[in-house]
């Protein structure tokens, strides 16, 4: 136990040296925080001037819709704060900092998100929560101790599953360097999916992103069980509350790509 | 006997894709370790040459963990480097000149705070430490400057430092003098020099310099085409491949017939006679300078060292440089 306890140490000295280090900058520092929010305020106008042409999308009210939307953003711009940083790993591979952080006694991918994580992202991801609660408490939703515990547990399982995709997706960068638009293409484009009901979406392209890839569990199916919405497609209600266990199932194979990646690893020349 | 390091037949093969044609690759697989046995004992100091590409580098880092290995067995410490990863991290210190451990925009001193924490480093050993290497390489004057703002040979010294805070049984330092200046590198080597004597860290070093190796290491390993082409001392590794230290001696007027040294036949004779080169065979430098000096005027003496890249390359070329090494 004292063991654990000291790696606890060891990561609170890295995360405390990484705020010292981004906030030494004062002015650029606050500059960035403020910027920083602009990308997640975009993603509520675009849904906003959509309901400005039509009052429903895909048989869904703009408060409803709203309540997706900061399942989405609350989750998505957390984990980019905590995760996003990650896709730099073809960086971090050139700078050497994957071989000075494969040599010290932690594990490799909590010493790459502590010493590289972007606290100007802290701005987004507060935006992210004030749309979240400000969606909720206007849906006019049926407040049940259920429901209460599932708006707590359906961001952080967002979260998970947004960061075991940030993840994932930058492991590919171990054998294929340029794999940059991909990861992007996946992980932005993942945000976009969740922002709307699923059922905006048709065919094949449903039954990837939604299911196979598991984003319906993110925002859409949380989203029906806290408004007591039947699924127009047909999965049961208790589909809602299966986003913590799509999110183990997530982070599970993010940890496996990861292990296999780092065994891959070439590393570069001297 | 207590083997730090053992290697057998460790191997690192890595695929790559070649143009051929215009839109063809070809998957190729290029070996960059081929077979390298390693024994080193508690306490060695053991210099890994050879020339660029040979897999220097590639070695240490399978040693070191960060890179898995692709044949053979390998223990560091007792322990297999990939496997059990972070248990070796305690027990290794690494310095590679061209990567950084410490913390680009903090002060030298945070950074060796931070390491504290990261390798769980009781506070009284840690000062004890860092007070042993501040008087060594003289840390004191650049303890408070961010480490981007120091110059190399002060940030080396820094990595040092970083690289044994946690007393480390083995160090590793690939390139350890490359780009410093003169002063800078007598420091670092003496520090070393100090480290090796002490006799409770194993040193291995990789360098192009040889009077890193000189200096420092009784024992050379030099590898090639990511195999072991000679295990032994630097005096066995010239003797075998014929390389001498030269003495090279201005005269004042030429000698009618330059002398004849027991153990240092006449290599050259240049400028007229007035310049004679000797090859140190069975006899040292110092024997051959007095010896001369006893027959001829001097104006002045230099000994030139024999290069090492060259005695490597030679000793590629060589057919019993291809065969299982000979122990000197």
């Amino acid at each position: 136990m004292a063991e654990a306890g000291g790696t606890a140490t060891a990561y609170r000295a890295l995360l405390r040296a990484q705020a010292r280090s981004q906030t030494a900058y004062r002015t650029s520092f606050v500059v960035d925080l403020l910027g920083n929010v602009g990308a997640t305020v975009f993603d509520v106008v675009t849904v906003l001037v959509l309901y400005g042409v039509t009052h429903e999308l895909g048989g869904f009210t703009l408060s409803e819709t709203l309540v997706m939307v900061g399942l989405s953003s609350c989750a998505f711009a957390t984990a980019d704060l905590l995760v996003g940083n990650i896709e730099r790993l073809p960086r971090y591979v050139r700078t050497g900092l994957l071989d000075a952080v494969l040599l010290r006694p932690l594990g490799a991918l909590p010493q790459l998100l502590l010493m590289d994580l972007p606290l100007r992202k802290l701005s987004r991801a507060l935006f992210g929560l004030a749309v979240l609660v400000v969606a909720l408490t206007t849906a006019g939703i049926d407040w049940t101790p259920g429901r209460v515990a599932l708006a707590v547990v359906a961001p952080l399982a967002g979260v998970v599953f947004f960061g075991s995709l940030f993840v994932a997706t930058a492991t590919v960068s171990f054998y294929w360097v340029e794999s940059g638009e991909l990861a992007n293409s996946i992980t932005y484009g993942g945000r976009d999916f969740t922002s709307y009901p699923v059922t905006v979406f048709e065919g094949w392209f449903r039954a990837v992103f939604a299911y196979a890839l598991g984003f319906a569990f993110v925002s859409y199916q949380p989203a029906l069980a806290l408004l007591g919405r039947a699924d127009p497609l047909g999965l049961p209600s208790w589909a809602g509350w299966a986003s913590p266990g799509v999110a183990l199932v997530a982070a599970a194979a993010a940890a496996v790509a990861w292990r296999v990646g780092v065994r891959h690893y070439r590393s570069t020349g001297s | 006997m207590s083997l730090v390091i053992d290697a057998q037949g460790l191997r690192k093969e890595f695929t790559v894709r070649v143009k051929v044609g215009r839109l063809r690759r070809e998957k190729r697989t290029v070996t960059a370790v081929d077979g390298v046995d390693l024994r080193v004992e508690r306490g060695e100091t053991l210099g890994y040459i050879g020339p660029n590409g040979a897999g220097k580098s590639t070695t240490l880092k399978m040693l070191t963990g960060v890179l898995t290995p692709s044949g053979g067995e390998v223990r560091v410490c007792g322990l297999r480097p990939v496997a059990q990863r972070t248990r070796l991290a305690l027990g290794i210190g690494v310095v590679f000149g061209q990567r950084s451990q410490l913390w680009w925009d903090l002060p030298l001193r945070d950074s060796f705070d931070l390491l504290r924490h990261v390798y769980r480093v009781p506070a009284g050993d840690h000062a004890a430490r860092l007070r042993r290497c501040r008087g060594l390489l003289d840390l004191d004057e650049f303890l408070d400057t961010p480490v981007r703002q120091l110059s190399l040979g002060q940030r080396m010294r820094g990595e040092l430092t970083a690289a044994l805070l946690h007393g480390p049984r083995v160090l590793f330092l690939d390139e350890p003098t490359i780009g410093l200046d003169v002063v800078s590198k007598q420091a670092v080597r003496d520090f070393l020099g100090e480290l090796s004597r002490a006799g409770d860290t194993t040193l291995v070093l990789t360098t192009h310099d040889l009077a890193d190796i000189e200096r420092l290491c009784r024992r050379l390993v030099v590898i090639d085409h990511g195999r072991v082409v000679h295990d032994g001392s630097i005096a066995a590794l010239h003797s075998r491949y014929g390389s001498r230290r030269l003495v090279v001696a201005e005269l004042d007027a030429a000698l009618a017939t330059p002398p004849t040294l027991p153990g240092a036949p006449l290599e050259r004779v240049e400028a007229d006679g007035r310049r004679l080169v000797y090859a140190c065979e069975s006899a040292g430098a110092a024997e051959v300078v007095a010896g001369l000096a006893g027959l001829a005027t001097l104006r002045d003496i230099s000994i030139v060292e024999p290069d090492i890249e060259e005695v490597v390359t030679r000793l590629y070329r060589s057919p019993q440089g291809r065969q299982v090494p000979v122990t000197g």
